[in-house]
């Protein structure tokens, strides 16, 4: 008990573990990592460019997460179905060959519409599956993300862009989107600041993202929505419709998921079908759970902290890494590591406090 | 009892987040004797008993100054695990019962009784078979010991909090090596008469050789059974003394630090039965609430009287409002101002201006990790749209932190809620502050009919006068119709205009708050027939 007692003040009053130290260590990393960079004189600026545009192009995947833990459905596994809402609008506005600001607006709108009917029925599943949905949500994202790769190819699309080229049916596996909405925000209001290149348009769309869930948080659904997550019986005596906030939670993370590809996407340049919004869900989760998140709950800080800190840590950690161990490419096994082992980590955690 | 301490707490100081709760606390205990430990709310109390049995609350904020000896031999106790270890059981204030589980199975929980199997002789001891009937006798006879009965196959999930309490006793007592064992205001949620059962208890288990510490608000229980009494005030120990030299306004005075009168309500002319005004009409309610059924009642609700619920535990006086409230299944009619009110949906229930306290604080009654205002505030934002900003929808207009703001500090003020500000997590309050919490979340919402159930649940003598004055001056200067459930018949007699007394799922009677004590025994004890008048030679 000794060693209570002599805890400096700061730590009593909790600073330490209201950052937390998952977060601390990560930190100290990356600052290690930005040195490192500095003494192996590596382009500074070209690394901060890159972490802005992930940071981006991610936070809304991130975003999607808060709902479902407000609602007391936990981490929302089951991102790429609304994931795959997004990708069908792309594709649709695409077929029409709308470009532009009108191509990426049509491609959100259809996202959402879908997004909401399927997260809706997806929610209906759930309250099938009360205290699984984490589990049940993994295999509804792979069931999905199969079942549309027969979509995808069955697809009456004629675009010759946009299918096989040879048999002319089919879509691609990655659709590019130059001459459609690539890099559509990042170009937006975009700002050169010595050297560093600041994608203005994204990171306000993410910006916006949070404000808006930071508002509907506070407003009187949102509230009783973390209500009836967070305590069902006090939700419930006063009045809040236990299953109707759970379906809204699910219903709101799922039309994020739509949205935050489609921003990904005119960020990264293409559309990326068949397998690859398989695994998208591992990300986000990971990285809210570094924010400081648990299964119950939430705030929009910790989405921006843990988006910032594990995409920056991706963008840098590589290629110093790279430079330092002179040419391994490392970088996937380190997401994996780290993405994993956080995800890992916070479920361990999580059980233990039930 | 020259017998040396088997307990010693020296010099115990404790703060929370930089606030003092207590100042160098020594406590010392024999065995066989039953120590009485009282002081406000807020008071310290409970806090004191986490440290001596290890909970995690106390570790997490940063551990506790002093010393605890046990035999004197200074000990160290992290967890609740070496707490029970050293021979220290605890019923908490709150109850730790895992509600997915059986009774017995609560009752034996970590201590299960095993034999060994296959697996086991290889894998070893935690891959025994449970021996289910071994662990129910036990349970059952634990039970017995307090003279409950109650199936002990039954789910603790919906029992009410009556019968969790005992569980909770039975679990502590259930123990072989118990030593030291602490009560935290264990009869709270009991009538006399099941209080009674548990003094007696008390008493059995001292005479055994173990010491108690029992906490209570209710100071005549202190002055039957305790041998030795201790009061804390602020954090600090403002008295000890043997029980011969107690004196129950001395106590009450020690507690509060002044002289503590006892307001008198003034009495209501008597309503003239004929010209009923009816604001409430329940016809053929029954409500299935596990452990509280409600068979078939009756009841018209007179406009602005207070009416008191009362009965033993278990024979669903704490139902008929849950089941009216829309939280447990109920059937029948009820009929507020002649508009039928929908039952099983709590939304119509708030709407049609009912609001309740309910028994259950930690899982109904309150929002444990929120603030004391969005506590407070939460029902009438959700149900009355009151604490928005203006806009459009009404479900997407933004909480108004400065209305509930303001609005929580006359709460405060108004049931003097102990606490640093409104800010305040409502987690981090004693007991009897977050019970007025509660109230003040259903005050609130400004009812017509106010269902209160046990209101004054774990408030100390000071804070309870303060709040049945002020249900009194809601029924009489607001027109607020109370209907108040209570398991302390004293406090029912005290505010109320009528009592009705239930008995298994039924009304027994009606009685005048000035009926004799004998009347009510006999109703609680479903001797008394309403209509049928009284019969002496019924009684058993
Ligand atoms: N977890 C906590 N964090 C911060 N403060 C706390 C915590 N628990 C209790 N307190 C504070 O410590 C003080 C003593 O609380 P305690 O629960 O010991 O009172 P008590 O004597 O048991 O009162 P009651 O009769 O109401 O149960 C109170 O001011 C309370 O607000
Ligand atoms: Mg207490």
């Amino acid at each position: 008990m000794e060693w209570l007692k002599s805890r400096p003040i700061f730590w009593q009053n909790g600073l330490i573990e209201s950052i937390g130290i998952p977060r601390i260590i990560i930190a100290g990393f990356l600052v290690f990592l930005f040195v490192l960079a500095v003494v192996l004189k590596m382009d500074l600026t070209f690394l901060i460019s890159d972490s802005l545009v992930r940071i981006g192009m991610n936070g809304l995947l991130v975003l999607a997460m808060v709902p479902t833990i407000t609602c007391g459905a936990g981490l929302n596994f089951a991102l790429p179905v609304g994931i795959l809402c997004g990708l069908v609008g792309g594709v649709v506005s695409m077929s029409l060959n709308l470009r532009g600001w009108v191509g990426f607006g049509t491609a959100a709108l259809l996202g959402i519409v879908l997004a909401w009917i399927l997260g809706y029925v997806y929610a209906l599943l759930l309250d099938k599956v009360q205290g699984q949905e984490m589990m049940v949500g993994t295999y509804v994202g792979f069931s999905m993300v199969a079942g549309m790769c027969i979509f995808w190819l069955a697809a009456p699309i004629k675009n010759p862009a946009m299918v096989f080229a040879i048999g002319g049916q089919g879509l691609r596996y990655t659709l590019t989107l130059e001459n459609y909405y690539c890099k559509l925000l990042n170009h937006f209001l975009e700002i050169k600041l010595w050297g560093i290149t600041i994608p203005t348009g994204l990171l306000m769309f993410f910006g916006l993202g949070c404000a808006l869930m930071h508002f509907f948080l506070k407003t009187r659904v949102g509230r009783a929505m973390a209500a009836a997550g967070s305590n069902p019986l006090f939700a419930k005596s006063s009045g809040v419709n236990l299953n109707a906030m759970r379906h809204l939670g699910v219903v709101i993370s799922t039309v994020l998921g739509a949205i935050g590809i489609l921003a990904y996407a005119q960020s990264y340049g293409f559309l990326q079908l068949y397998t690859a919004p398989l695994y998208m869900a591992f990300p986000a989760v990971a990285s809210i759970l570094i924010g400081g998140a648990s299964l119950q709950k939430a705030s929009i800080s910790q989405v921006v902290i843990g988006t910032i800190l594990f995409q920056t840590l991706l963008t840098i950690a590589l290629p110093v890494t790279q430079t330092v161990l002179s040419g391994a490419d490392v970088s996937e096994i380190a997401r994996m590591i780290i993405s994993n082992g956080m995800i890992l980590y916070a479920l361990t955690r999580g059980e233990r406090r039930r | 009892m020259s017998e040396s301490a088997v307990l010693e707490l020296i010099g115990i100081t404790k703060d929370y987040y930089g606030v003092t709760v207590l100042k160098g606390i020594d406590l010392k205990v024999k065995p066989r004797e039953i120590h009485g430990i009282i002081g406000e709310n807020g008071a310290g109390k409970s806090t004191l008993m986490n440290i001596l049995f290890g909970m995690s609350v106390i570790h997490e904020t940063g551990g506790f100054q002093g010393e605890i000896r046990i035999d004197g031999e200074p000990v160290v106790i992290d967890s609740p695990a070496r707490a029970m270890e050293l021979g220290i059981g605890m019923v908490h204030q709150e109850f730790m019962l895992l509600p997915g589980f059986s009774i017995a199975e609560n009752i034996k929980l970590n201590r299960e009784i095993t034999c060994s199997n296959v697996i086991s002789r290889v894998m070893g001891k935690s891959m025994e078979t449970l021996d289910f009937k071994a662990m129910r006798q036990d349970a059952r006879s634990a039970l017995d010991h307090l003279s409950i009965n109650i199936d002990e196959t039954l789910p603790v999930a919906g029992l009410p909090v009556g019968y969790m309490q005992f569980v909770e006793i039975a679990r502590e007592i259930d123990k072989k090596n118990l030593r030291v064992m602490v009560f935290d205001e264990p009869s709270a949620v009991l009538t006399e008469s099941e209080a009674g059962l548990l003094l007696e208890a008390m008493r059995r288990l001292s005479e055994k050789g173990i010491a108690i510490l029992f906490i209570t608000h209710r100071l005549d229980e202190v002055m039957a059974v305790a041998h030795s009494i201790s009061i804390l005030r602020d954090g600090q120990l403002v008295a000890r003394m043997e029980r011969d030299q107690a004196r129950i306004d001395k106590i009450a005075e020690w507690m509060v630090g002044r002289k503590v009168e006892r307001s008198v309500l003034a009495k209501r002319p008597v309503a003239e039965d004929e010209a009923e005004d009816v604001i409430l009409e329940i016809h053929d309610l029954s409500v299935e609430m596990p452990g509280e059924v409600v068979h078939r009642f009756d009841l018209k609700l007179r406009r602005g009287e207070i009416l008191g619920i009362g009965g033993l535990a278990g024979h669903g006086k704490i139902g008929v409002a849950n089941g009216i409230m829309g939280l447990y299944p109920a059937r029948g009619s009820v009929f507020k101002d002649g508009l039928p009110v929908s039952l099983n949906n709590p939304r119509q229930a708030l709407l049609s201006g009912m609001a309740m306290v309910s028994e259950d604080r930690r899982r109904v009654g309150l929002w444990m990790d929120e603030s004391i205002e969005m506590n407070i505030s939460f029902t009438a934002m959700q149900v009355q749209g009151k604490f928005l900003w203006p806009g459009p929808l009404e479900r997407l207009r933004r909480e108004d932190r400065t209305a509930m703001r303001e609005h929580a500090l006359t709460m405060i003020k108004d049931l003097d809620i102990r606490c640093t500000g409104p800010q305040q997590i409502v987690r981090h309050l004693s007991g009897g502050n977050q019970q007025k919490v509660c109230l003040a979340r259903a005050l609130t919402m400004k009812p017509d009919i106010l269902w209160a159930s046990e209101p004054t649940r774990g408030i100390d003598i000071g804070a309870k006068q303060l709040i049945l004055d002020y249900l009194v001056r809601c029924s009489r200067e607001g027109g607020m119709t109370i209907v108040m459930t209570s398991s302390e018949l004293g406090e029912l007699r005290r505010i109320c205009d009528r009592i009705v007394i239930m008995y298994e799922g039924r009304i027994s009677g009606i009685l005048p708050p000035d009926a004799s004590d004998m009347e009510f025994g006999m109703m609680m004890a479903g001797k008394y027939q309403s209509g049928k008048g009284v019969g002496i030679d019924g009684m058993a």
